[in-house]
């Protein structure tokens, strides 16, 4: 994944995570998976609501989370392309994100 | 001495395995999270297993005992499997519908968020600082 990321930034897109996890918790993460990308952290699922992903009680502990989804943004804040997965398990292929990256210019 | 049905009790175990390293060690790679083709595989063993150690206990000297025993752990087996499938066949249509989330066209809702180093992130510097645009991924988070 990180190869893929690393593809995005050299097509000048800058990938963002985000998610439920505490800056403590991403922090984790990152340095375990080796990701040098930026993590958001958004415990309360503000960011989450106002993307309407949000998944009620589905995390460990029934609290809420997101649910997995992909919003490609040009400079101008506008959405070019998005990803709402049918499937909690199965994220968008790095092959399609990278297609709809190429085609902001 | 007694022989023991060590294909019954295999079998069980590897049903438990199945099951419990799905989520302890498979769902952590999108190969084997996406279908969990491993699991699968582990479970029609652990089933074939159980199927012959059935079988062998209804061989004579088939005591009740033993034939009540092997039913029973068979079924438990099984049961794990359904279980399994159930969980990873009904996941898919749990998902919330997400008709309000920003489609290809609209404005991305602003935000602003902590990074991983405690310091507060908005979407506009972020999409103001990148020469082409943002990907936002949105993951469930671990916790």
């Amino acid at each position: 994944m990180q190869e893929t990321l690393q593809s995005f930034e050299a097509a000048g897109v800058r990938p963002v995570a985000i998610s439920v996890d505490s800056p403590d918790q991403s922090r984790d993460l990152r340095s375990k998976a080796g990701y040098t990308f930026t993590f958001l952290a958004d415990p309360d699922a503000g960011a989450i609501r106002r993307y309407d992903l949000l998944d009620r009680g589905q995390g460990i502990d029934g609290h809420d989370v997101a649910r997995p989804a992909e919003f490609l943004i040009d400079r101008t804040g506008t959405v070019r392309w998005r990803n709402l997965t049918g499937d909690y398990r199965v994220r968008a292929r790095p092959a399609e994100m990278l297609a709809a990256a190429e085609k902001l210019r | 001495m007694k022989r023991w049905n060590w294909l019954l009790w295999t079998g069980l175990v590897l049903s438990l395995v199945a099951f419990a390293s799905y989520f302890l060690v498979f769902a952590r790679w999108p190969v084997t999270r996406d279908v969990p083709w491993v699991n699968f595989l582990l479970f029609i063993a652990a089933m074939a297993m159980l199927v012959a150690g059935v079988r062998r206990a209804l061989v004579p000297p088939a005591t009740t005992t033993r034939k009540i025993i092997s039913i029973f752990v068979a079924s438990i087996g099984l049961t794990v499997f359904v279980l399994f499938a159930s969980a990873i066949f009904m996941g898919t249509s749990r998902l919330p519908a997400s008709a309000h989330a920003p489609a290809p066209g609209q404005k991305a809702p602003e935000f602003t968020l902590l990074d991983s180093n405690r310091r507060p992130v908005a979407l506009s510097q972020l999409v103001a600082g990148s020469p082409r645009g943002v990907l936002l991924i949105f993951y469930r988070g671990y916790w």
